[in-house]
């Protein structure tokens, strides 16, 4: 689905991306996790065209993502920020249905905004609600529902659990895990949060020193050296 | 390293600077479709009718202290009577514009810069790209429409309302008479007076816009790069603001 190869770039002489090789097929949960500062932001913004590489190739769908393609990339696309970044200047159902009342009249966009905010466990009470009345949790779930508003066949959630407490961050895992099989979507999630990988991967990819150190399913990340940090096994500091 | 390169450098990196923003401020006017109408309404609330206030008791006190300094400075040499078209002229062509200008940069170019600085730092700005929104459509475009707009119809109310300042104080205090010092202001105030200010508040109100978008779009990290993005665009837009009424000034009336 999509085929990143040999992405590089730099800030300012200092190397982030130095080679990225990796890919994703359609249906697939890949988690890529790094520590922070690896340049798991800057991969995702190279990818949406928020940051230009300096070198390598992104391919959607076997060819190039470029000014030509992406906007239909886009239109099939959805993405989970890690402070949900909901439009303070809109309500909830608003920004949930944001691409849907581009072509719709507003009554159909806030049914279906309605029944998305649903899905995620929000009731029809939070639709007026204005995005600085919600808790951090709340807003991530309304972010959710803004990502999957228009069915999309690729989503993004960057740091889905980052500044949740356990329990919170336990059912965004579940809610996220539960979206991506009933849709098939293609997912691909950042993270530090292994419990994240468990709940939501099919596959892992590490990201380290600006390349993938180690890409495999979630089932055999138990035996992988490279991993061994990020599970526990040693000390982390 | 030594003075003429210095002064080479800085130069050169201010021309490039200055060729960004123009490019910045020529594609948010012209990119239209899609055109969002609802938000270019909303910020004609926001430049426009919400800065009425400000605009308004800047032009009524500057006209009434006008009035006051030609009446004792005319009376130097006793033409003390000019203070009705002085007033009129000066408010039309000069500090309506630039104190109207200079007020809305305040209260605009900041609130502006406020808003888009915090949309890039909590990635509302990536947000849009996401959802398939060119951010200079829907942020840039309506706000600097709104203030080419609304910025010269601020000016012309503020035209009015100096005068009426200056006409309070003559009348009240320096003993004009009422329906004398309205006639010496129609006889004297040229239509290209005011039209001249009026397109000085166009161009007043470009800059504002522009520089809240410019410095808000490229504000640094956190908090604090949202207070420096905020501080350059109030200071940018004053010192804009005050170079263009010069440049402007010697444009129309040389
Ligand atoms: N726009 C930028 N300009 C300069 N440096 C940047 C920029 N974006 C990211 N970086 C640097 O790239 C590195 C990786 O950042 P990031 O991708 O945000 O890390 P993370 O893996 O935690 O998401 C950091 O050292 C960061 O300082
Ligand atoms: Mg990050």
């Amino acid at each position: 689905m999509i085929q990143i190869a040999g992405l590089r770039k730099s800030f300012g002489g200092k190397p982030v991306l130095a080679g990225v090789d990796l890919g994703v097929e359609r249906g697939e949960s890949l988690c890529v996790i790094g520590q922070s500062g690896t340049g798991k932001s800057v991969l995702l913004k190279c990818i949406l065209g928020l940051t230009a590489p300096d070198a390598g190739r992104i391919l959607w769908r076997g060819r190039p993502l470029d000014a030509a393609s992406r906007p239909d990339f886009m239109s099939g696309f959805g993405m989970l920020f890690q402070g949900a970044a909901l439009f303070d200047s809109l309500t909830v159902w608003q920004n949930v249905a944001f691409r849907l009342r581009q072509r719709m009249p507003d009554p159909q966009a806030r049914a279906i905004a309605v029944e998305k905010l649903a899905r995620v466990g929000l009731g029809p009470d939070t639709a007026d609600l204005m995005p600085a009345e919600l808790s951090g949790g709340m807003a991530k779930r309304a972010g959710l529902a803004r990502a999957i508003a228009d069915d999309p066949q690729v989503i993004f959630f960057d740091e889905p659990t980052t500044g949740l407490d356990p329990i919170r961050a336990r059912r965004i895992n579940g809610l996220i895990r539960g979206i991506v099989t009933e849709t098939g979507a293609t997912a691909i999630t950042i993270t530090h949060d292994m419990d994240s990988v468990r709940a939501i991967g099919d596959r892992v990819a590490l990201l380290q020193d600006g390349q993938i150190a180690w890409d495999g399913p979630v089932s055999r990340m138990d035996h992988a050296q490279p991993l061994a940090g990020f599970l526990g096994n040693t000390p982390l500091l | 390293m030594n003075p003429v390169r210095l002064t080479g450098r800085a130069a050169l990196s201010l021309t490039r600077g200055i060729g960004a923003v123009a490019l910045f401020a020529g594609r948010g006017l012209f990119r239209l479709r899609p055109f969002y109408g609802r938000a270019f309404a909303g910020q004609l609330v926001q430049i426009g009718w919400l800065s009425l206030p400000v605009v308004g008791l800047t032009a009524l006190f500057t006209g009434a202290a006008l009035a006051l300094q030609i009446h004792s400075g005319g009376a130097r040499f006793q033409a003390s009577d000019v203070v009705p078209a002085i007033v009129a002229i000066g408010m039309a062509r000069e500090l309506g514009p630039v104190l109207g200008g200079l007020m809305v940069a305040a209260r605009v170019a900041s609130s502006i810069a406020a808003e888009i600085g915090t949309m890039k730092v909590t990635e509302q700005i990536d947000a849009l790209v996401t959802l398939s929104t060119d951010p200079m459509r829907w942020l840039v475009t309506p706000r600097l429409w709104a203030a080419v707009v609304t910025v010269p119809v601020l000016v012309g109310v503020g035209d009015i309302i100096g005068i009426l300042g200056g006409w309070m104080v003559g009348t009240q205090s320096l003993g004009f008479n009422s329906a004398a010092y309205l006639e010496n202001t129609k006889a004297y105030l040229e239509t290209w007076d005011v039209m001249s200010g009026l397109l000085k508040g166009a161009v007043f109100g470009l800059i504002v816009a522009v520089c809240g978008c410019w410095f808000g779009i490229h504000s640094g990290r956190g908090a604090a790069g949202v207070g420096r993005a905020t501080k350059s665009a109030v200071v940018a837009a004053a010192v804009g603001i005050l170079a263009a009424n010069f440049v402007l000034t010697g444009l129309f009336f040389e």
